[in-house]
């Protein structure tokens, strides 16, 4: 790696954090439980969705533990179910869901578009209690012994044949898409209506356009997911034969009603991170993002096209074939904007001063990783390969290089990125260079071995396989691990780096955006004043101007 | 961001209410009656027929929506941001509902 | 559901600001306030027409499939009881409007009487659907265990719904199917009282506080908004009427 590095801070003999900043304004538990500040609550949901995220991790270890051996070794083929349902349930609705956003796009939102908070800051808190209250359900189901019908509920298996705790569950998630709906209405209305003087839409970041995208989906996707959980609690307590063929009810409809959120639900899930990736790459190729407009149009188009597509969850379970066509068609159509959104980000590399920070290096593992995800996605959009990979490895893999070798690294570059806004400390650069190696190392081979075996015929959640399986799946444990650790150690050093961390300053990574503008850590109010913007975004030029006339804060 | 002042300023009047209100209650009248008779069918191609009843309830439910929407909940005198959001949320309920029955139209299986 | 409106009315006074005490810190002018909230419920709307479109869907799907035990479903509604419920929430929604304008316009003598018939309207509504609901729990037609096809099979066993209609016996397993009718009643007039019964609260709580002048003095968005709200449940009954009671009565 290049010794060369843009990172800036201030003097260490001399900084120090501003005492005045949203974290020490009010103290006390209530000031926290109750707050509107949108940095409080994006504080809150950082701290939940980290420990939701690993309950997930651990029973992702159980499941590759499991997967060391053909037989079912560590647990019985009923408890493997369970593990692999919570953790799918866990890792979409109670950290990939809220991850980005509600962190990081509560977080930051509001200062990029210049304003002191976000539109309705009460609705903001009111979208924190439902996750919290639902996750606290999905912990009780689980204590409870579980649900088993994988994190897809499919009818009639979820409402007819099994006695597991399919009701509190499906509860927990309905509870959990209110958090989704408000924290979407507010981005969605703050966006519109509160941004500063001279903040045209084409001047905000790509990193809100990426978020308003996003929040649409939440907005109108969500509350289908909701009538559909509805719709099956009502099928096992009152037996209304809606999803009965008995009743002259369809299982299939119950799909249709799913998907319609779900698909969306993982443009929800990767466009913030799209977002995110547009930051990073700009600032660590010093170059404003090549063709702005089109990844902020590309953006809307990932959001409309995305609520066209959803039965191609559905092709081998009984939809017409005049259907499947069409969706088929309909999934080669959004997979373009995402496309371009890579050639536009690869366009931006080049001829840019490139430095190999850490966030830059997880956006350097979410491009390649991403695009391998999004490609094998091409081939399950097309029908006739989607016979043989769907139901295997395949889709398996295919989710995990789009979520977590995109999504999730997009997330930890994010979090590193903003890291030094938010807490006004820097964090360890070379440990944490280490940390991203070693996870893009430890994920390409626990993932890309389950590829190979999709295409093998290993079918998905099945705690048993035909032995010749085995040596793939080892592997794949293997690097399991080493994944783990890669993920360990970002919690030990950003939390080592709350006390002992180094300084940062306003902009540490001379970046441009009006977040940078302020202290890190920031007022609680954001702005002294309402900032007035005169100038495009990824202005670079604009940026030295200002270093030109600045004086070094006093801390 | 400036906006259009016209829903703070522009009152609708309670005649316009008034005469939405009445419009309301004959098109609940015309419905009803219309739901007492056979309107035909239109048989578009083998095996592709559309009734009228229903195309004509809906139509009838559409039009007063749309007074309500428009008048009652001031749409018209609403800036476009609104108009637009009303448009896309009935949009989305359209490709819910349509892409949905584009599949249930177009296999025979199904009909326990 | 209108908590972005309520947040908009329960602002404390800011002494040291020119602006009305119920503006909130973070918004630059009562505009912006007014504009934003309106935004927010409208968005909120939208995720409730998605949410119906959960219904509709299942509804049109099943209509389509069981065409003549829906028919014959449906006949077991009252129209008289159908039509002067559509009535009495139409009759509410221009009572809401008139409220909004008598807000607008500072009146709270007339604001309390539109607002105080609206609860009323609403109540009578909701009165009608017990009964209704009720005949239909007499009748057995509730899904579940005591479900019973009988009036389907042996129409002439009901006889005031046979003198009308003189309805077909339906062979058993087209009878069968009738629940899904009634299932899809009961979940769509069911979600929609839920949502009546939520306006009918805030109403009594809107009620309240205009009797303390808070919506007569030039800050209208609550009662605008909520307004949105109450508009919004009637149109969904609007389509739960053309599509549930009139099916086909020739």
């Amino acid at each position: 790696m290049s010794a060369a590095t843009i990172v800036n801070l201030p003097d260490q003999s001399t900084a120090r954090i501003p005492k005045m900043n949203f974290l020490t304004k009010e103290n006390g538990l209530l000031s926290w439980l109750l707050t509107g500040d949108h940095k409080r609550i994006a504080t809150l949901y950082l701290i939940s969705i980290t420990f939701f995220f690993f309950i997930g991790g651990a029973l992702a270890g159980l499941i590759r533990l499991e997967l060391l051996t053909p037989q079912t070794s560590l647990m019985a083929a009923d408890t493997y179910n369970k593990v692999f349902t919570m953790h799918g349930v866990i890792m979409v609705f109670f950290f990939l869901v809220p991850s980005v956003p509600a962190t990081l796009g509560n977080f930051l939102m509001p200062m990029m578009i210049g304003a002191k908070d976000l539109a309705l800051p009460k609705v903001n808190l009111l979208s924190w209690y439902p996750y919290i209250i639902a996750g606290f359900m999905a912990i009780y189901t689980m204590a409870a012994g579980g649900v088993d019908t994988g994190w897809t509920f499919t009818t009639p298996l979820s409402t007819h044949y099994l006695n597991t705790h399919v009701i509190s569950t499906g509860l927990a998630i309905f509870v959990a898409g209110f958090s989704s709906i408000f924290t979407g209405l507010n981005f969605i209305v703050t966006i519109h209506k509160m941004r500063c003087p001279g903040m045209t839409w084409f001047r905000l970041p790509l990193f809100v356009w990426s978020n308003y995208a996003a929040s649409i989906l939440m907005v109108l996707g969500t509350p289908v997911l909701a009538i559909t959980l509805v719709l099956v609690v009502l099928e096992r307590t009152m037996h209304i034969g809606v999803f009965d063929p008995a009743f002259g009810g369809d299982p299939i409809l119950f799909q249709h009603l799913f998907w319609f959120y779900s698909h969306p639900a993982v443009y929800i899930m990767i466009l913030p991170g799209m977002g995110v990736i547009s930051e990073v790459v700009s600032t660590f190729s010093r170059k404003r993002v090549f063709g702005y407009t089109a990844v902020a149009f590309s953006s809307v188009a990932i959001a409309v096209f995305g609520f066209f597509v959803w039965a191609h969850h559905m092709f081998i379970m009984g939809i017409s074939n005049y259907a499947a066509l069409i969706f088929s068609l309909l999934t080669m159509l959004v997979a373009v904007p995402s496309a371009i959104k890579i050639f536009n980000w690869t366009f931006t590399l080049y001829k840019g001063s490139i430095t190999f920070e850490t966030p830059m290096l997880y956006a350097f593992g979410f491009m390649g990783l991403f695009t391998i995800g999004g490609l094998t996605g091409v081939f399950l959009g097309t029908t006739g390969t989607d016979i043989h990979l769907t139901e295997t490895y395949f889709i398996v893999a295919h989710f995990h290089f789009v979520m977590v070798g995109g999504m999730l690294m997009a997330f930890l570059s994010g979090i590193h990125f903003w890291w030094p806004k938010w807490t006004g400390r820097m964090y360890p650069e070379k440990i944490s260079q280490l940390a991203a190696v070693v996870t893009f190392i430890g994920f390409n081979f626990t993932f890309f071995p389950q590829f190979i075996l999709g295409m093998l015929g290993m079918p998905r959640r099945y705690a048993a396989y035909p032995p010749e399986f085995q040596a793939l799946n080892v592997f794949s444990t293997a690097g399991a691990t080493i994944l783990g650790i890669g993920y360990l150690l970002p919690i030990i050093y950003l939390t080592w780096s709350l006390k002992y961390g180094a300084v940062a300053g306003n902009n540490a990574w001379q970046a441009t955006g009006l977040e940078w503008q302020t202290q890190s850590p920031p007022l609680t109010e954001n702005f002294a004043e309402i900032p007035i913007m005169d100038h495009e975004a990824y202005d670079y030029e604009w940026l030295e101007k200002m270093q030109e006339k600045e004086v070094a804060s006093v801390g | 961001m400036s906006e259009q002042h016209e829903q703070q300023h522009h009152i609708v009047s309670p005649a316009t209410y008034a005469m939405v209100f009445f419009s309301l209650l004959v098109g609940t009248a015309l419905t009803v009656l219309a739901s007492y008779f056979d309107l035909g069918e239109w048989h578009i191609a083998p095996g592709l027929t559309l009734f009228w009843n229903p195309v004509v309830a809906l139509a009838i439910a559409t039009t007063k929506m749309m007074l309500v929407v428009l008048f009652f909940m001031h749409v018209k005198y609403s800036p476009k941001l609104t108009k637009l959001t009303v448009a896309s949320g009935l949009f989305m309920f359209l490709v819910l509902v349509g892409m949905t029955l584009a599949d249930y139209f177009t296999r025979a299986w199904g009909r326990w | 559901m209108s908590d972005s409106t309520a947040i908009a009315n329960g602002a404390p006074a800011e002494a040291q600001h020119e602006h009305p005490p119920y503006q909130r810190h973070h918004f630059a002018s009562v505009e912006q306030q007014a504009d934003t909230t309106n935004f927010a419920m409208w968005l909120f709307l939208l995720t409730e027409v998605m949410f119906f479109g959960g219904l509709f869907t299942a509804y049109l799907i099943m209509r389509n499939w069981y065409y003549q035990p829906f028919v014959d479903a449906s006949h077991q509604l009252s129209i008289f009881w159908g039509t002067a419920n559509t009535a009495v929430l139409i009759a509410s929604s221009f009572t809401m409007a008139m409220a909004v304008w008598s807000a607008e316009v500072r009146r709270k003598g007339t604001l309390l009487l539109f607002l105080c018939l609206t609860l009323v309207f609403g109540f009578i509504f909701l009165g009608i659907k017990g009964i209704e609901w009720h005949e239909k729990w007499e009748k057995h037609h509730i899904p579940g265990e005591h479900y019973s096809v009988q009036s389907f099979v042996n129409p002439q066993s009901d006889p005031e719904v046979y003198k009308e209609y003189h309805d077909a016996p339906l062979p058993a397993d087209a009878a069968q199917k009738t629940v899904e009718y009634f299932f899809l009643y009961f979940a769509m007039t069911g979600m929609h009282a839920l949502h009546m019964v939520i306006g009918v609260g805030i109403l009594i709580f809107m009620i309240f506080r205009a009797r303390s002048g808070a919506y007569t003095t030039g800050h209208v968005t609550f009662v605008e908004n909520f307004g949105l709200y109450w508009h919004f449940v009637d149109i969904i009954w609007i389509y739960l009427f053309a599509l549930l009671y009139l099916i086909s009565r020739h």
